[in-house]
Order: structure tokens, then C-alpha cells, then sequence
């Protein structure tokens, strides 16, 4: 408690980067209606990494896409560095924040190559960099993901395994360094041997750039490694938080503890 | 009581058009024992779902079975007439819950017809009310609601979808039970009920043995007595669940196992690392170990011979560091 306390102390002195504040979302109306995501507050501080955990259906995902501003808070609202996301000019945000989903090439033009996809990190940063120091870069942030450049730069996304468009898309991230990027299921198709490298990356470049990683996520495991903290979330509800090993360790909510009897660990064998 | 299946060094590939071969599963001898849940593990691509589709008799062009055998029940099952297999084995004495089974449940037909056309399929003289019957009562005696008969599939819960195609596979009594990631695309509460059921369905006897394919070691942590480890169409090695989890000896079962992310104190001590590199092409895969290129201790021999299997007690490693 004291341990908690200071840590607040310590963060009541640095600006939050994200605020979010009573955010609500409520689709249908009537006896329709379903609030997917329900008085939801919380705040990410540069350089920090956290985890937004829930299972199919909590609202984390809507959450997310709220954050994006790729839909609109029923209630509520988000400030980044103070300010009122809905206030400012989308490129000014997106430059700032980015994502990863969990396959965002479904839904891309398939007619865009590798390359074609990638230089547009740079169009959305602004500032001009050569057409073969553009080359040189993309073929950098590939191999740091482990995708080679030679073979795949002018491949169409149908032709990427999920793993594969999964990398590109951390590629990009990488290209274009964001301050706050959020990571929804980036590596649900990458198996495990190679999933902890990419980890590993984007928590180097949170430690070496300052940038603030939010992951949404249903994989606890991958949350406790990654995250300062955790959120955990249930019907919409941010049911419990803390530093990740708080809460791995001592779950006071009730749906936490079940959902972490659940998932299978290697140290103990489930009674069944 | 013997084996009740046994896959002798066999080989499986995929023939693509100008005579390419990927050589998706190469020389795998394995056997399943009766009253045990066995584990084949490996990543993306090593050829545990190919494997999973032979032993199961459902495999299909392009994959075609190049050599081995597999014995099941006394017969050559690879050579067995394909409406003797249907009759006597399929169902009846091998069952399978292939990956993504509960999403080919056809959406504008009941549940209940996928009862009735799996139980005629393999038993043409049962009738519609007995079929029906039996899979209330099968529902009955594991405790799940009967409504799911007359559901259509999108009114059920995925965790409820999986749960209800591994009961109607099941409904007569296989001795083997073939299941693909059966939990994969599941929250970790219905992945529970998930292997809850498949418990039972060995407890009570309505199945004797299961080969539980996955990617998930944790899991088979809970759930196997055995596990199989694969690696680019091959075996690495074979042992008690202890043997693997615990104590591997395979390189490769050592890196797997140490890069899975379980929310346990020793994840967060230290910086995991992967595997390094990726798994070879299977269409023209690297001479002896084929684990080699990314091994970090390999020798010399590893890059030129294949390594022979070495048998300790009930674990069987590929390893040169062994011999």
C-alpha cells in the first residue's frame, strides 16, 4: 500500500500522456441496447507500458477503437497531453498514435504492395526523406521484425502468411515511432519461439524512445511479461488494476481470480 | 492391452504441380497407448495437423501418404478399402474434431442434423428419432443442456459450439479421440470446459485415448501424459508430460520451453528469448538435423546425418548431443 502510494505520488508529477475519462459506449437503443463499454477511466504516462486484459466481448476492443478515434464515446471523453482528441486534426493524432491489430492487411487494398504500404509511414510523419534512404529504412524495420526485404517488398498482402502481415505491421510501427502505440492481439498469429523477439523489440523501443505501448489483450501471459501495469476488463468494466505482478499475484476481484485459475500455468495442474 | 494406434515411419506430403513435394510429415513413428492423453506439440508448419489427418483417415489431395503404416484395431489402415474404413473405423473405432471444427457446424441447419447425419453416415440403418435420442441422452449424461439440439449454431457460445461437436463425435464410443486444437480460438474459461469434457468423455469410458494436437505447451501440462514434440515434419522428441515440461533434452523442446509466456515469477525476472531464425522450407529441407541452422549447439555431425533415435526409460530423443 505505502509501495502504491508512492508510485501515485510519483506519476501525480508527470503529465499523463493519454487521459481517458468516463468513457462510454453504448450501441442499439431500447431493449436493444448494449453498453459495450461502461464508465471506463484511465491514464498511460510516457514511456509506460500497459495492458488493457479481458476475454471476447469485455469492451477492450471498443475501447481501442475509441482511443483511434475510429468511433465516437457515447460519453465521456480522451485527452492526449490535456487535449481533447475529437478537438485535434486527425494526421496531427494518428502521427502520434499508432496501432497494430491483429490483421489490419484483411482489410487493405490488396492491390498495395509491401512497399507501397510502408512509404506510407513516411508520408504520415511529413518529413522528407529520400526515395533510397526511404528503401534503406523499410529494409532496416523488416529485418528488425524478421521478414526479409528482398523477397517480400513488392509482395501483395495475399500472398503474407497472418505471422507475416502481423511483422509488417510492427515494421511500420517501428518506421513511423510513435509516442503512444496501441498493440491490439499484435502477435496472435506468430508462434511462440518468435512472438517473444518482436515482444522484446517493442519493449526496447518503449524503453529506448519513451514510447507508451497500451496492449489489448486476452493472453495473460503475454501481458504479465510486457506490462508495467494491468487493466483488467469484464462487461465493460475495468473490474481491477495495478502493477502486473500485483495483480497476477494477489487478485482482489472476484472475476480476476477466476480468469487467472483458468489460464493454464506450468507450475501447477488443474483439478478437474 | 495393446496399442490402439500405431503410426509406423510414415510420410506424408503435399505434391504440388512440377513434381514439388512438401514433405509436411517425414518418418514419424508414434504410438498411442490405451488410457492416456497424448500430446503432439510443435509450432506453425511442423506437420502436427498433417499427422492428425492421416492417423485419422481424413486426409485428402494434395496429401498423399508416400510411405510407413498405420495400424489401428488389427487392420493396415492405409490400405484398408475406403468403405470398410467408414464402416468398422471411422467414428466408430478412430474419431476426429478437426482445427476449426465449430465453425463448419452448417449455420442454417439445427444442431441436431449434424447428429443425425454424422450417426447415419456411420450407422445407415438408425433412424432420425433414435439418432436424436442418443445424443440427448449422451448430453444428458454429461451434463450439458439438451437445447443445443435444437439450436441453430450462432445461437451457441463458441466455448458451447466446441463442447457440443466433440460430444456428437463421440457418440459412439471411439476408442481414440483425434482432437486439433480444440481449444485454440477459446477464452481461457471455455478452453477449461473444453478439456473438462474431454476428462469426462475418459473417465467414464466413452473414449479410451485421446492425441491432443496443439501449440500449447502450458496446456498439455494440465491435460497429457505424454507429448510428442515436432519440429519441420519430424519428431525431436517423445517422454512422460514431466519429461518435456521439466526436464527437456532436445534443443529445440528447451527453446520452445523457454519461450512460453505463463504469468508465473520467473517470465518477468528475466528477458525471455525466442527462437532465433525461422523453420525450414519443407520442400527442400537442410541435410541431417533439420533443427540445426537455428540450433545453438550444434555439431558437426548435425549438418550432415540425421540423428538416430536414442531411448531412455519412456522418452526417445533425435538428438546428436545424445549419443
Amino acid at each position: 500500500m505505502v509501495l502504491a502510494n508512492a508510485l501515485n505520488n510519483s506519476k501525480k508529477q508527470r503529465q499523463p500522456l493519454l487521459q481517458v475519462e468516463n468513457l462510454t459506449k453504448v450501441f442499439g437503443s431500447g431493449k436493444n441496447e448494449v453498453i459495450a463499454v461502461d464508465d471506463v477511466s484511465f491514464e498511460i504516462y510516457p514511456g509506460e507500458i500497459i495492458s488493457l486484459l479481458g476475454e471476447s466481448g469485455s469492451g477492450k476492443t471498443t475501447t481501442a477503437r475509441m482511443i483511434l478515434r475510429l468511433s465516437q464515446p457515447t460519453r465521456g471523453r480522451i485527452l492526449f497531453k490535456g487535449k481533447d482528441i475529437q478537438a485535434m486534426k486527425g494526421v496531427d493524432y494518428w502521427r502520434q498514435v499508432q496501432a497494430i491489430f491483429q490483421d489490419p492487411f484483411s482489410s487493405f487494398n490488396s492491390f498495395y504492395s509491401v512497399h507501397s504500404f510502408l512509404s506510407k509511414a513516411f508520408r504520415l510523419k511529413g518529413n522528407h526523406v529520400s526515395k533510397s534512404q526511404q528503401r534503406a529504412m523499410m529494409e532496416e524495420a523488416m529485418k528488425k521484425v524478421g521478414l526479409n526485404a528482398e523477397e517480400l517488398l513488392f509482395k501483395r498482402p495475399h500472398e503474407l502468411s497472418g505471422g507475416q502481415r502481423q511483422r509488417l505491421m510492427i515494421a511500420r510501427a517501428l518506421l513511423i515511432s510513435p509516442e503512444l502505440l496501441i498493440a491490439d492481439e499484435p502477435t496472435s498469429m506468430i508462434d511462440a519461439s518468435s512472438r517473444v523477439g518482436i515482444l522484446n523489440m517493442l519493449m526496447d523501443l518503449s524503453r529506448n524512445l519513451g514510447m507508451s505501448i497500451m496492449f489489448i489483450t486476452h493472453d495473460i501471459g503475454l501481458a504479465y511479461y510486457t506490462s508495467d501495469r494491468l487493466l483488467i476488463m469484464n462487461k465493460g468494466r475495468i473490474v481491477e488494476r495495478g502493477p502486473s505482478v500485483e495483480v497476477v499475484e494477489n487478485p482482489t476481484d472476484e472475476y480476476t481470480r477466476r480468469l487467472l485459475a483458468d489460464v493454464p500455468t506450468l507450475s501447477k495442474r488443474w483439478a478437474l | 492391452m495393446k496399442n490402439l494406434l500405431e503410426a509406423q515411419n510414415l510420410k506424408a506430403y503435399y505434391r504440388l504441380v512440377d513434381g514439388i513435394q512438401i514433405r509436411a510429415v517425414d518418418g514419424v513413428t508414434l504410438e498411442l497407448r490405451p488410457n492416456e492423453v497424448l500430446g503432439i506439440a510443435g509450432e506453425s508448419g511442423c506437420g502436427k495437423s498433417t499427422l492428425a489427418a492421416v492417423i485419422s483417415l481424413t486426409h485428402n489431395p494434395p496429401l498423399h501418404v508416400i510411405d510407413g503404416e498405420v495400424t489401428a484395431n488389427g487392420f493396415d489402415l492405409l490400405r484398408l478399402p475406403k468403405e470398410q474404413a467408414r464402416r468398422e473405423i471411422k467414428g466408430k473405432y478412430i474419431s476426429v474434431v478437426p482445427q476449426g471444427a465449430m465453425n463448419a457446424l452448417n449455420p442454417t441447419q439445427r444442431v441436431r442434423n449434424f447428429a443425425i447425419d454424422m450417426l447415419q453416415e456411420h450407422q445407415p440403418d438408425m433412424t432420425k428419432q433414435d439418432a436424436v435420442d442418443l445424443a440427448r441422452a449422451r448430453l444428458q449424461e454429461l451434463s450439458l443442456p439438451e437445447r443445443v439440439l435444437t439450436s441453430y449454431p450462432h445461437e451457441l457460445s463458441g466455448g458451447m459450439k466446441q463442447r457440443t461437436v466433440i460430444v456428437l463425435s463421440t457418440l459412439l464410443n471411439p476408442k481414440v479421440l483425434i482432437a486439433d486444437e480444440p481449444t485454440s480460438a477459446l477464452d481461457v474459461s471455455s478452453q477449461r470446459a473444453v478439456i473438462r469434457l474431454l476428462m469426462t468423455l475418459l473417465d467414464e469410458q466413452i473414449i479410451t485415448s485421446i492425441a491432443f494436437i496443439t501449440h500449447e505447451l502450458p496446456l498439455l501440462r494440465q491435460v497429457a501424459d505424454r507429448i510428442a514434440v515436432m519440429y519441420a515434419g519430424k519428431l525431436v522428441e517423445v517422454g512422460t508430460m514431466e519429461e518435456i515440461i521439466f526436464q527437456p533434452q532436445h534443443p529445440y523442446t528447451k527453446a520452445l520451453m523457454g519461450s512460453m509466456l505463463v504469468p508465473e515469477r520467473h517470465v518477468r525476472e528475466q528477458r525471455i528469448e525466442g527462437i532465433p531464425g525461422v523453420p525450414p522450407d519443407l520442400k527442400n529441407p537442410p541435410a541431417g538435423c533439420r533443427f540445426h541452422p537455428r540450433c545453438t549447439q550444434r555439431i558437426e555431425w548435425c549438418t550432415q546425418e540425421e540423428p538416430p533415435p536414442k531411448t531412455v526409460g519412456d522418452r526417445t530423443t533425435w538428438c546428436w548431443l545424445m549419443h
